[in-house]
């Protein structure tokens, strides 16, 4: 326990008024967690396994009367969810390769090959920050169309490389390796390219991984860009198809999918939630 | 490379001897050669920056003086698109609902994420666990958080009303309702991203040196003045920075209008991204689409000039 001294004293939790207080607030407060954010999730889980009539039924049972597994093998089927889940893998595995690839590239260049104009390309990086993202779909959706890309994952791929939140957090932690264990290197021999791969690559691994987990969270979320630029049924990731089936499918075989479609992501989530909840913690600044 | 042939790089380095320098064409040669290959390594993220970035913002401005139709050539058309989009009725209904949202959203949504991470800082026991499960709404995909609250607005079965009942109040239309949808989906938007206000709040309050509380203890100073004259001004920026970015974020909402409502009952939750897409996959009228685009566009960035200003001044001082 880190001993650092907040709002209220450490003398007043010791006292036994404090330490009463403490734990009424502490028992409230896992009260209102559970309540407010895991029984959703439960009142999700356990209602795609409610028969479709006492899903429907007032007042709801807590607890299924009897627990079907039909409304996760019907989604499973009738929804098509491997399709799309792989179209989700795909794209977000693309995208999350090609940011890696080329942010890293340019981020690269940016912080240590001293480009001419490097300093007017920065600037005009750094200036899309303040362009939100959302008000250029129109037009972007008109350029990719202009590519042919429509109904392909390079629309999902190619636009996630302009991410200058991305690439800036990739050319500030290059900045801080010292030129020095480059200019050592270069004398041994070793290229550009070796340098980034054997050098820079080894020592970024933190800012990579927060890379990492914020390329591929940001394709597995979004919901209007893929809206847009997948019309083919078939091609659609799973947030698109979801809303498009869930008119005409019936209750518990559509909270079944959206469980499916939650896992992946929540699972990554509880596996690195250490690495994840640091790097939040840890000044970012993404909304 | 491994770890030890980076050591012997690093003391490769310290030993280095002093080159003389190139002849002046050797020189210029050579800089070109490194120009070339900066240029090879930046090559993929410019292209990338300048199709989905760059042009797009000016095609944006170009179009919105337009009459766009793909595939057919482009008309200019002076400033009908802005005159048209104006007329239009749902156009004051989007801005004024946008407006609306992104007010409760500052209420709602940022003073009980605020208030949380006040006692959680407080906590002493089971920090992680804490953590772990506010975020988790945030990792839930939007889509699926925006599916399931429509299911828990269902105005005869759906949970909200269950809760009402339960403890003897009149039940609501939520998302049906035209005074209650707006608000309703407020709710929805902050339950799924309050996670991240949470988190990013706590790192700031842990960073407020204890001394300051332990001074105003013993100057008399209760709770609240402790909160109002520590805690507050020792967090200032943080909570410029997180306001800011929460306008810009709910300025561009979306996806709950979408799912939930679908822009109704009556208009009462279109927002201007929704009608900048229905003008444009809808009506067909990329003109009008991107002039609303544009309107969107020059108000976030002023917003968006502000938080860069603000996270720039606090850089330096750092």
């Amino acid at each position: 326990m880190s001993s650092t001294r907040t709002l209220v004293s450490p003398a007043a939790l010791a006292r036994p008024r404090g330490k009463a207080a403490y734990w009424t607030v502490f028992t409230s407060v896992v009260l209102l967690f559970a309540l407010a954010f895991l029984f959703p999730v439960y009142w999700m889980v356990t209602g795609a396994m409610k028969s479709p009539d006492e899903v429907a039924q007032t007042p709801p049972t807590l607890v299924p009367k009897e627990w079907h597994l039909s409304g996760y093998t019907d989604a499973w089927e009738l929804m098509q969810l491997p399709t799309h889940l792989w179209n989700t893998v795909v794209q977000a595995a693309g995208a999350w390769l090609f940011q890696l690839v080329l942010c890293t590239a340019a981020a690269y260049a940016l912080s240590k090959l001293r480009p001419v104009f490097g300093k007017v390309i920065l600037g005009g990086i750094l200036a899309t920050l303040m362009v939100p993202a959302q008000a250029l779909v129109v037009p972007k959706y008109l350029t990719v169309a202009d590519l042919g890309l429509l109904n392909d994952p390079l629309a999902i791929w190619l636009p996630a490389v302009a991410n200058a939140f991305n690439l800036y957090l990739l050319k500030r932690f290059f900045d801080q390796i010292p030129r020095d264990v480059l200019e050592a290197a270069e004398i041994d021999g070793a290229g550009k390219l070796r340098i980034l791969w054997s050098i820079v690559l080894p020592m970024s691994r933190p800012v990579l991984g927060v890379v990492s987990i914020f390329a591929l969270v940001a394709v597995w979320q979004d919901f209007l860009w893929p809206l847009m630029v997948f019309s083919d049924t078939g091609k659609q990731p799973i947030s698109v198809a979801l809303v498009q089936l869930s008119q005409n499918i019936q209750l518990t075989v559509l909270i079944a999918a959206m469980v499916i479609a939650s896992i992946p992501m929540v699972a990554m989530f509880l596996i690195f939630q250490r690495h994840i909840i640091a790097g939040i913690s840890a000044g970012s600044t993404r909304g | 490379m491994t770890r030890t042939a980076q050591r012997r790089t690093v003391e490769k380095a310290a030993v280095r001897p002093v080159q003389a320098p190139p002849p002046a064409g050797e020189r210029g040669r050579r800089r070109l050669a490194d120009q070339t290959r900066a240029y090879a390594f930046l090559l993929g993220g410019l292209v990338c920056f300048a199709l989905f970035s760059w042009y797009p913002a000016i095609r944006a401005v170009v179009i919105a003086f337009q009459k766009y139709t793909p595939g057919a050539p482009a008309e200019w058309v002076g400033t009908d698109n802005f005159t048209r989009v104006f007329d239009d009725p749902e156009f004051t209904a989007a801005w004024r609902n946008t407006f609306t949202f992104t007010l409760l959203a500052l209420l709602i949504g940022f003073a009980i994420p605020f208030v949380l991470a006040l006692v959680l800082n407080e906590i002493r026991h089971a920090r992680a666990f804490f953590r772990v499960v506010v975020y988790l709404p945030v990792m839930i995909p939007p889509v699926v958080s925006a599916l399931l609250w429509k299911w828990f607005y269902d105005p005869g079965t759906g949970l909200a009303n269950e809760v009402l009942r339960l403890v003897d109040l009149p039940t609501s239309n939520w998302s049906n309702g035209a005074d209650t949808a707006l608000v309703s989906l407020v709710i929805v938007a902050t339950w799924a991203n309050m996670g991240g206000t949470v988190l990013i709040y706590l790192a700031a309050l842990q960073s407020v040196p204890g001394e300051l509380y332990e001074a105003a203890e013993l100057d008399g100073a209760n709770l609240l003045q402790r909160i109002r004259h520590v805690t507050i001004p020792q967090t200032r920026f943080v909570i410029l920075m997180l306001m800011l970015l929460q306008i810009i974020a709910t300025m561009q909402v979306f996806t709950e209008p979408f799912v939930i409502t679908g822009g109704g009952p009556e208009n009462a939750t279109v927002t201007v991204l929704y009608l900048i897409y229905k003008y444009a996959f809808l009506y067909n009228d990329f003109g009008g689409a991107c002039a609303l685009s544009v309107m969107l566009l020059v108000f976030l960035g002023i917003f968006s000039a502000l938080y860069l200003r603000l996270t720039r001044s606090e850089g330096e001082d750092t």
